[in-house]
């Protein structure tokens, strides 16, 4: 099993996640930098972490998505590897349009951080699978901007799609529909807002992170 | 030629900066204040003469870069 975790410059999350994934899972993960063309290969995923990539500058993510390790990452998209964005990741998935909609400004214009309730609404996903038991998990969220905005039409095929893979029991930020991730419609990428990274042991409030890289890694 | 582009929330999408703000406003004292939206100015200058070209250059900036249409509108000036 191998994984690889993007690292763009103001990433902060980026050793959490190589942690998080080797802790959990018997995969080695590899430190890719933004400027590579290339991705390591034969890749069972790709982590885009959190963190304030090129300081959040235009939009959070938009310097990001132009970087050139992301041609690469769509490309390995596109063969149907496993991509997971995490907050600021689920940002830059969207600005590089591999996933719909956009995160706005939190409704109440505060940085929220905490621990947060999840629903997993879609436990087929390869990402969710070992959520199936009971469909919830706690997770932390530290986000400025993790309101998921789309408009109502990509909304409603989301949901009717079974794209809508985790949603907030109390909502912290105002997301569209209480959404806090989603994948695109083939399934492969994931983009989610709270941190499975930052909660995969008990020690760190939750260990239910840890379920996500063992579904995706299981999935391979 | 200088380049002018200005970048906001589309109509449809919650500014909750420009409600904070006109709160504030409100506030103050303004109270004949409604409809704040906060935005961006970016500004450059592109090469060559051809102000029609530049122009459609620009709003493929915008297109692809300067702004996300998921959730923001843009006005460019060139000139």
């Amino acid at each position: 099993m191998k994984a690889a975790v993007v690292v763009f410059p103001g990433s902060n999350c980026d050793r959490d996640c190589k942690s998080a994934i080797e802790t959990t899972t018997d995969a080695k993960v590899e430190m890719v930098w933004h400027q590579d063309a290339e991705l390591p290969q034969g890749l069972d995923l790709i982590v885009l972490p959190g963190g304030f990539s090129y300081g959040d500058y235009l939009r959070c993510g938009a310097m990001a998505a132009q970087s050139p390790v992301m041609r690469a990452v769509a490309a390995a998209a596109d063969e149907g590897r496993a991509v997971v964005g995490i907050c600021n990741g689920f940002q830059i998935l969207c600005e590089a349009l591999m996933l719909p909609g956009a995160l706005l400004r939190n409704a109440d214009l505060k940085y929220v951080c905490k621990a947060v309730e999840l629903d997993v609404v879609n436990a087929q996903t390869r990402f969710t699978s070992r959520y199936g038991a009971t469909r919830r998990a706690t997770m932390t969220v530290g986000n400025g901007e993790g309101n998921f905005f789309a408009d109502e039409q990509t909304l409603d095929r989301l949901e009717g799609e079974g794209q809508v893979v985790f949603r907030y029991r109390n909502n912290p930020n105002g997301s569209s529909r209480d959404i806090a991730g989603i994948v695109n419609a083939r399934g492969n990428v994931l983009g989610i807002m709270p941190h499975p990274d930052r909660t995969f042991e008990p020690d760190l409030v939750s260990a239910d992170g840890a379920a996500l890289f063992q579904s995706v890694l299981a999935s391979a | 030629m200088k380049a002018k582009v200005e970048v906001f929330l589309k109509a449809g999408v919650l500014d909750v900066q420009g409600k904070a703000i006109e709160g504030a406003l409100h506030g103050l004292g303004f109270g004949d204040v409604s409809g704040v939206r906060v935005g961006k100015t970016i500004e450059f200058d592109v090469a060559g003469a051809d102000a029609a070209k530049a122009e459609a250059e620009v709003k493929a900036m915008c297109d692809r870069l300067l702004a996300n249409t998921v959730i923001e509108g843009y006005r460019v000036e060139v000139g």
